[in-house]
């Protein structure tokens, strides 16, 4: 170890994580390329074409931002959660624990690691869109960006869940009975502003609306909130998710006796 | 001899409230086989847990090569290995690569050449490419041992580590530790059977509630604490102890055909020729004598039976 920080001690975990996605990489990838296509057959060309353009553009368009951004809400936080949550249940813990590797250390290993396959599993499916739609991106920097930023919060956000689980039951309930039901109605399929009041106003205290709008509008330069709003909601998840990873890194809860 | 592990004072209470160490002080040699001995709940894994920083003390302090667990946590934890007491493994992983990331962990470089001649010495190199899943109890618990000396550690911890071996693979672990022992690596193991220790440590140390009851070197422990028992074969039985032996530490074993008395081997008068004397006076016959040296074992039931306090005798011993 030199320099006092242990990059090859975050390379074993980064690698052993990503080893790990390797041995389901056809499930991991081939599960959003079918989901994303079947919305795209059901919501895009069979409802879609029934649909009239949404600030300009054409509904099948319209949803593929939201459909990136719904895979990679699940993804991140099921794979961050995973990572960290499986050496709790097993008890391989103790090593991760008696390594000379220090909290930040460990959190960029997993999250790091996590993230780069939301990363991957949201180009495939940016990729699979094109053969369904016209996809153009106004910001395509920006995009990126964006996705990075969402990919690092949700694995963040996933890790913590992971490190609070304590049955496979927990790990699965915030992911499908929180996450899925903030994507679904934070606009992924449609814009706040179709919404009757009261529901536009009710939905502004969804922030996945921020952060869908957020996206939305790397592709199409306009979203249903500012994007300056939309940054800072996602800097805010960020910050909050790390201050919660410091207090539980301080105080050991559920790693450390 | 330095010391490369260094503990003072060192409490831990549990946030259930549990009591697990009460300030314990204990100084490791360098080079040397440490054995921690005590019974189930006694604190011997959350002594060794908090040196390689698996739990966090509630007070004192913890040196490894001079260097403090806490402040200087890279350097104390690079220089130990952990093999616990549990089979943890990662199931889906081959042996080569579990034991490669563990190197990787710890912040050594790759080196082939190290993993092979490791994997050698503890019989695994031909099942470097199984994966851990496949493999027996006995397997895993090699595989666990290569993981834990996978980054070259000078101290070794080993956490009861022929718990539910068998026979055979406990002699293969005892001679592969002692194998360890004269590379240089100085090891700690904790157990609850005596033989382990007797057969294997240079110092013993024994735990019990919390408290570091003794430590003593094993050969210095046997021959203080070792009381020796004289077993007299009767020719004929005897219902009751004679009122000639009446002033003596005698008993009657085998339905009285034998007569047992303990004595202190290392007292200038062991009593033994008076007690043949007075056997000759009271005429009782006999046709052979044996005599036993208490095991590691009676010592440990006798400390650990003898309360929470350590008798002052044996706590000269502690700390040294």
């Amino acid at each position: 170890m030199s320099g006092g920080i242990n990059w090859r001690g975050i390379a074993a975990i980064y690698f052993f994580e990503i080893h790990r996605f390797g041995r389901t990489i056809w499930t991991s990838l081939m599960t959003p390329v079918i989901t994303t296509s079947l919305y795209f057959i059901v919501f895009g060309s069979a409802i879609g074409s029934r649909m009239t353009e949404i600030d300009g553009i054409a509904y099948a368009s319209f949803i593929v931002p939201g459909l990136i951004m719904l895979s990679m809400f699940q993804e991140s936080i099921f794979n961050a959660s995973f990572g960290i949550y499986m050496p709790k249940w097993t008890g391989t813990i103790y090593e991760l624990l008696s390594a000379p590797l220090s909290a930040i250390e460990t959190v960029i290993a997993y999250v790091g690691a996590a993230a780069s396959k939301s990363m991957m599993i949201g180009l495939v499916i940016f990729a699979t869109a094109h053969l369904f739609v016209d996809v153009h991106v106004a910001h395509p920097l920006l995009m990126l960006g964006f996705m990075m930023l969402i990919a690092v919060s949700f694995c963040l956000f996933g890790f913590i869940l992971g490190v609070w689980a304590q049955n496979f039951e927990q790990l699965q309930v915030v992911p499908l009975l929180v996450i899925m039901p903030m994507t679904f109605l934070g606009g992924a399929f449609y814009s706040i502003h179709m919404l009757p009041e009261p529901w536009r106003t009710i939905t502004l205290f969804n922030p996945v609306i921020y952060l869908i709008s957020g996206f939305r509008w790397t592709f199409f330069g306009k979203g249903d909130v500012a994007i300056g709003i939309s940054i800072s909601v996602v800097a805010a998840m960020l910050l909050i998710c790390i201050a919660v990873i410091h207090w539980v890194f301080k105080t050991g809860y559920r790693l450390k006796k | 001899m330095n010391s490369i592990i260094s503990v003072s004072g060192l409490g831990k209470a549990y946030a259930s409230g549990h009591v697990a160490l009460h300030s314990v002080d204990l100084d490791i040699r360098e080079g040397e086989i440490f054995a921690l001995l005590g019974p189930n709940g006694a604190g011997k894994t959350t002594l060794i847990s908090i040196i390689c920083g698996i739990v966090s003390p509630t007070s004192g302090h913890v040196l490894v090569n001079g260097h403090d667990i806490i402040r200087n946590y890279r350097q104390t934890r690079t220089a130990i290995g952990l093999v616990p007491q549990e089979l943890h493994t990662d199931a889906f992983e081959t042996v080569i690569s579990t034991v490669r990331f563990s190197r990787g962990l710890f912040g050594k470089a790759r080196n082939d050449a190290y993993i092979e001649k490791l994997l050698r010495d503890l019989s695994l190199w031909d099942k470097r490419d199984a994966k851990i899943m496949e493999l027996s109890g006995g397997m895993k618990r090699r595989v666990m041992i290569a993981k834990a000396l996978s980054h070259e550690p000078r101290v070794l911890f080993l956490d009861e580590p022929t718990a539910g071996v068998d026979v055979e693979l406990r002699k293969d672990m005892w001679n592969m530790v002692r194998h360890l022992r004269d590379t240089g690596v100085t090891i700690i193991l904790t157990t609850h059977y005596i033989e382990e220790a007797e057969e294997m440590a240079d110092r013993v140390g024994v735990i019990n509630k919390g408290r570091l009851v003794l430590v003593e070197e094993k050969d210095v422990l046997m021959r203080k604490l070792g009381t020796k028992t004289l077993t007299v074969h009767l020719n004929s039985p005897l219902a009751t102890i004679p009122d000639a032996l009446a002033g003596w530490d005698v008993s009657l074993g085998d339905d009285g055909r034998d007569l047992d008395y303990r004595f202190d081997a290392r007292a200038e008068d062991s009593g033994v020729p008076a007690l043949i004397g007075a056997l000759g006076e009271a005429g009782i016959g006999y046709h052979d004598l044996s005599t036993r040296q208490s095991s590691l074992e009676d010592i440990f039931v006798g400390l650990v039976h003898s309360g929470d306090a350590a008798p002052e005798a044996l706590a000269e011993g502690t700390g040294a």
